[in-house]
């Protein structure tokens, strides 16, 4: 089997960072935003992997189970955040959760 | 006794705190009691160590209290020291300011800030005697300034007038530029000798300063700089006249009797120094003898009765200054004694006539006071008298012929100090005779209110018989021969030394004081007793030279053009102030970027990120372009 060049799974990994990320500043509704940053995460989970078998490393892989883990952790903070923003503003609009401000 | 020297200044002090402390709560009855019982009990303790002196004059009193502080060389102890000269002086300070005091529990007693008065006056008592008391230079500094101090509050005393506030402010400042140059001298002081322990520095002086030499020079200019300020002498007197505006008490006891007279008592206290700057004391001699001259007649021009004395007294220090000049510090001394005791006479006279008249100053509307206030009229003339010399009779003429005489048979005297002091002399009689005979004389033409109590005339009588008698102790050679003054100076200043073959002049001299004293009475009286008429027209021939006078020699409106406007220009150019404008600028950096990140922070998330992202990029970058 033909091993996949690094460059090529780092390009893979960093266009989906990329599109991850522009979604996140463009998107409004605040699940597609949560959406963007699981994205951005398996990007970068990607890139582990990609490394981890360059070097024929586990450590990779190691680090790809640690992301998943966080992300689960993330997402079950994330959407309850996404409820509690909803009851209170009865929209899924991230912009108007700007009572902090100043 | 002696061990309890320390409470001559700590009585004062402590009725001072308590009727600060209490002030508000005490009644006027029993602030007079403590203000004037603090001072009489202090004034008591000094009697009886007086009376101590008079037998020993050589005995010296040390009492350390406590240590100041020690910083670097320089160790001060807060340590009295008393010699026979701090011993006249304690006695006249508690003395007559406690018949001050006494005057004052019936004078002020109708003022709401009754109590205020006599803190502020006991806080002066106690000050000025830790001047006079001090072991060091230091603690020197330390009444002396404490003395400025109370007479600023003193003379602002009405201060909702607001012209009394002006005075004060003038006396204040115009003395810190005499304290400044003291103070300075201080320094250079203790750059030469290492101590400022007066005593250390009196026995050092003549290894460490060569006869003449520029440092001793210049130390002897900067204290006189130091006492030609706190003693209203050329060319700092023109805040004496302005602090008038203070209660006439005030008047007798800091502007008269005691504080203007800190600056002969701080020449006479380093009199070597002085000795080994030859110039220095030619100049103490020329300021004293240029100040009695221009002081003398401007009081012959002025209506305020208070203005006159004022005068007066600058010319009566111009005395002492110029018998320190000539090297004869008994004479000096013997001449500040005599004057407290007239000059406060002469201020206590005077407020009461005030009083009694309704407050008013001008001496033309007064007139006819003779019959009416005889306990005053008699005082006053005595005062009077005294302060013109007459002859034989008054206090004034053995002081003050003293000095005429030193100021010419000195070895440091010469015939230009004499006959300064003689002219002197002559306006002298004038002037104070043309003001008692304002005052006392010719028809009434102010209504007069209700008599004066016992608390105002007892002190009146009691200066009146000192003013009178305490002459008698110092009778010179042609008359008597008695030198019970400066048999007991000798313990604390040499013997003035005579030019030789003089001594068979001295009769001719008294004659000729004693004949233009006469005189200057005959014309005050031919001028406004005989012939009121021709007044007018002696006036209006004069007009230039009188307002002249009046203005003191023109000195105000001098100093109000070359520092007074020139300083109040540039502060309005600098209202501003430049050194502001660099921190406030700080400031307007500051907030012009606060405004600018917290302008940023506008709970859009996506902006966060947006910022986040910027900011990564950036530090990316950075580590690529300089890996």
């Amino acid at each position: 089997m033909k091993a996949i060049p690094v460059e090529a799974g780092l390009i893979l990994a960093g266009t989906l960072f990329m599109l991850g990320l522009i979604s996140v500043l463009i998107r409004r509704n605040i699940i597609f935003m949560l959406i963007s940053v699981e994205i951005m995460l398996n990007a970068a989970g990607l890139a582990f992997i990609v490394a981890g078998a360059r070097w024929g490393q586990p450590d990779g892989q190691v680090m790809f189970i640690f992301i998943l883990t966080m992300a689960a952790a993330e997402v079950s903070v994330g959407l309850a955040l996404i409820l509690q923003l909803y009851h209170q503003l009865q929209t899924l609009d991230g912009d108007a959760a700007n009572k902090m401000k100043g | 006794m002696e061990k309890y020297l320390w409470l001559v200044p700590a009585l004062p002090f402590a009725g001072a705190l308590i009727l600060i402390l209490g002030s508000g709560k005490l009644t006027k009855g029993i602030s007079g009691f403590i203000g004037a019982g603090s001072v009489g009990l202090s004034a008591a303790i000094s009697l009886v160590l007086g009376l101590q002196f008079l037998r020993e004059p050589a005995t010296v009193i040390q009492q350390q209290l406590w240590s100041w502080f020690s910083v670097g060389g320089l160790s001060t102890n807060f340590a009295l020291h008393l010699d026979a000269l701090s011993m006249v002086f304690i006695f006249v300070i508690t003395f007559v300011g406690f018949l001050i005091h006494l005057y004052s529990i019936e004078f002020m007693h109708d003022d709401d800030g009754f109590t205020r008065f006599f803190a502020y006056l006991n806080l002066f008592v106690c000050s000025m005697l830790i001047l006079v008391l001090a072991d060091n230079l230091v603690l020197m500094y330390l009444g002396w300034e404490g003395v400025g101090l109370c007479s600023y509050l003193l003379i602002g005393f009405w201060y909702k007038e607001e012209k009394n506030g002006y005075a004060a402010r003038k006396a204040f400042i115009i003395t810190r530029v005499g304290d400044t140059a003291m103070a300075i001298g201080l320094f250079m002081l203790f750059q030469t000798f290492g101590t400022l322990t007066i005593q250390e520095i009196l026995n050092l002086a003549p290894q460490r300063l060569p006869m003449g030499s520029e440092t001793g020079t210049i130390i002897a200019f900067l204290l006189l700089g130091g006492a030609v300020g706190k003693s209203a002498q050329l060319p700092l007197q023109t805040w004496l006249p302005d602090a008038m505006a203070g209660p006439s008490p005030v008047s007798a006891l800091i502007h008269a009797a005691t504080m203007v007279t800190a600056g002969v008592y701080l020449i006479t206290r380093t009199f070597p120094l002085f000795e080994l700057a030859p110039l220095a004391q030619n100049w103490v001699g020329i300021i004293g003898a240029v100040t009695l001259l221009i002081a003398g007649f401007s009081a012959l021009t002025q209506f305020d009765l208070k203005r006159v004395l004022a005068y007066s007294t600058i010319s009566q220090i111009g005395y002492m200054f110029l018998a320190l000049g000539v090297g004869a510090y008994s004479s000096a001394i013997f001449h500040f004694m005599i004057h407290a005791f007239f000059k406060a006479l002469l201020f206590l006279g005077a407020g009461a006539v005030i009083m009694v008249l309704h407050h008013e100053h001008d001496m033309f509307k007064m007139g006819g006071l003779k019959d009416k206030l005889p306990v005053i009229f008699w005082t006053f003339l005595i005062g009077a008298g005294s302060l013109a010399a007459l002859p034989f009779i008054t206090a004034g003429f053995y002081s003050k012929d003293q000095i005429l005489w030193m100021a010419l048979a000195s070895e440091k005297g010469n015939i230009w100090f004499f006959l300064a002091a003689l002219i002197g002399a002559f306006v002298t009689a004038i002037y104070t005779f043309r003001m008692v005979f304002l005052t006392f004389y010719g028809e009434e033409k102010t209504h007069v209110g209700h008599p004066v109590g016992a608390l105002i005339t007892i002190p009146l009588v009691i200066l009146g018989i000192l003013s009178f008698a305490a002459g008698f102790i110092e009778l010179p050679h042609t008359l008597g021969h008695f030198t019970l003054f400066s048999d007991y100076m000798t313990a604390v200043v040499p013997a003035t030394e005579l030019s030789p073959g003089i001594e068979s002049t001295e009769w001719l001299i008294q004659l000729s004081a004693a004949v233009l004293c006469l005189a200057g009475v005959g014309i005050a009286y031919f001028f406004y007793m005989k012939r009121t008429d021709l007044r007018a027209e002696l006036k209006s021939s004069m007009i230039v030279t009188n307002r002249f006078w009046y203005s003191g020699w023109g000195f105000d409106q001098v100093y109000d053009f070359v520092f007074v406007k020139p300083y109040v220009y540039l502060s309005s150019i600098n209202k501003n102030d430049i050194i502001d404008a660099f921190y406030k600028g700080i400031v307007s950096v500051s907030n012009f970027f606060h405004d600018a990140f917290a302008r940023t922070q506008n709970g859009v998330m996506r902006w966060y990120i947006m910022g986040i992202v910027v900011g990564a990029i950036f530090v990316l970058s950075i580590g690529l372009l300089f890996q």
